[in-house]
């Protein structure tokens, strides 16, 4: 796959994150190694790559959940050892598991991830997701695309009047997720760049719109 | 900083009464060991009496290993615990709100159903109230030191038997204090000196215990 850049991109600005001869091994296989990059604010960034090409290991290296890595990150231009709190109220992730608990209700989930915002802001974002009529019904009951749904509608809590979360690190994020759904998640995170934002994520769903490419895998050495 | 575990703690509670059945289930088993007890060694009062600081304690202890499970595992496996690390505010904090729900839903029952207890196994009036003193005083250490075992465990598959073994060690203090207070309160004698021990070692976990968990946790999730 070629590597695309947005054509937008103010070369000008500073880079918000960035890293530097990153390596990473598992089970003695190399994932990546002299993997640089940097990325501001305003692109939309897809970590491609064949399965077990150590995708989600990179994400969780950026997310700072593994330490088991060599190299060099930074965040706004500073250590991210240092940046960390920083770097965590700026930061949006939306995992594999989406950590929604079917013992609350949609309105009691998205409660405690953004403790920052009115019932009135989440009933706005359910909304938008399409959930409104089940913000009080157990989540259990709910499908597994509208369980996803749910912590999608973060995406939604998270712009600047309310959570201003201007990093978005998103794994899979149209899974389950049916066609009219996934047009409106490409149009949030459109948005979310155009916006300043950062998105970072992981998906075997082409995008329409031009986004910049990270590919990994063993046969492409890691490049950018 | 306040208002995310705020949050944090009114979900935790919430999600402890939607599921009611783990809840009750190690209070079960407190009942249970207390009512088995006398049906299989004695029905004497006289010697009941002598036994029952030691089996209430022994039944509160294991109790609390029992439900200690519920405190990072199913936030392990459905992804919410990852989000909690990634919380800008300390893990330490969250630790902490973690370790008072479980305290409050699964130690503090423990304290105000072992009275009843007392009476089944006729435990001498002057064992009540060092019992509940010590089960108020020490269900915190159990739940704090626990949290470090469930931290360590949390990310194995077959953890089952190892928490126990991690954890029991470090209970032990708590057991030989605070059941030997309850004697010394059935024998008329002082147990200041038993609550003193306990109160310093439960000042100890507060401040070791969270930090611990928090390390754990770290590096259960990055496997």
């Amino acid at each position: 796959m070629a590597l695309e850049y947005l054509p937008d991109t103010d070369l000008s600005s500073k880079p918000l994150l960035c890293a530097r001869g990153l390596y990473c091994e598992r089970d003695d296989r190399v994932l990546f190694k002299d993997l640089n990059f940097d990325l501001s604010s305003g692109q939309i960034v897809r970590l491609a790559g064949p399965n077990g090409a150590g995708k989600s290991s990179l994400m969780r290296i950026l997310l700072g959940l593994s330490a088991s890595y060599e190299g060099a990150l930074y965040w706004h231009e500073q250590d991210m050892a240092r940046a960390l709190y920083d770097f965590r109220s700026d930061l949006l992730y939306i995992g594999h598991d989406v950590g929604v608990k079917s013992n609350l209700t949609p309105e009691e989930n998205l409660a405690w991830s953004c403790p920052n915002v009115t019932k009135q802001d989440i009933y706005g974002a359910l909304k938008r997701v399409g959930l409104s009529g089940f913000e009080d019904l157990l989540t259990h009951g709910l499908s597994a695309g509208q369980q996803r749904r749910v912590a999608l509608a973060r995406l939604f809590l998270s712009s600047k009047e309310l959570e201003n979360k201007s990093l978005w690190i998103l794994d899979e994020p149209f899974t389950a997720i049916d066609k009219h759904g996934v047009a409106d998640l490409e149009q949030v995170i459109v948005n979310h760049a155009q916006q300043g934002g950062l998105v970072i994520l992981t998906t075997h769903h082409d995008l329409s719109v031009p986004v910049k490419t990270i590919m990994l895998g063993q046969t492409q050495k890691a490049s950018l | 900083m306040n208002g995310s575990m705020k949050a944090l703690f009114k979900r935790d509670m919430l999600l402890a009464f939607r599921s009611r059945g783990d809840l009750l289930n190690p209070l079960m088993f407190f009942l249970m060991v207390a009512s088995l007890f006398p049906l299989a060694v004695s029905p004497d009062p006289l010697f009941l009496g002598q036994i029952a600081p030691g089996v209430i304690w022994v039944g509160a202890l294991l109790a609390t290993l029992l439900s200690l499970d519920l405190l990072f595992k199913s936030d392990f496996e459905d992804g919410s615990l990852e989000q909690m690390l990634l919380m800008p505010q300390p893990t330490l904090l969250m630790v902490i709100v973690k370790v008072l729900v479980h305290w409050l839903v699964a130690g503090l029952p423990l304290a105000f159903i072992a009275p009843l207890l007392g009476l089944m196994l006729g435990l001498p009036s002057g064992g009540f109230a060092p019992l509940m003193a010590t089960l108020l005083l020490a269900t915190p250490i159990l739940s704090l030191l626990g949290a470090i075992g469930a931290g360590l465990t949390v990310g194995l598959r077959k953890g089952g038997m190892l928490m126990p073994l991690l954890i029991l060690p470090l209970y032990i203090p708590v057991l030989i204090f605070a059941s030997s207070a309850v004697q010394a309160g059935v024998l008329g004698n002082s147990y200041v000196g038993h609550m003193a021990f306990l109160g310093a070692y439960l000042a100890l976990t507060l401040v070791v215990a969270p930090v611990a968990t928090a390390s754990a946790l770290r590096i259960s999730i990055a496997r």
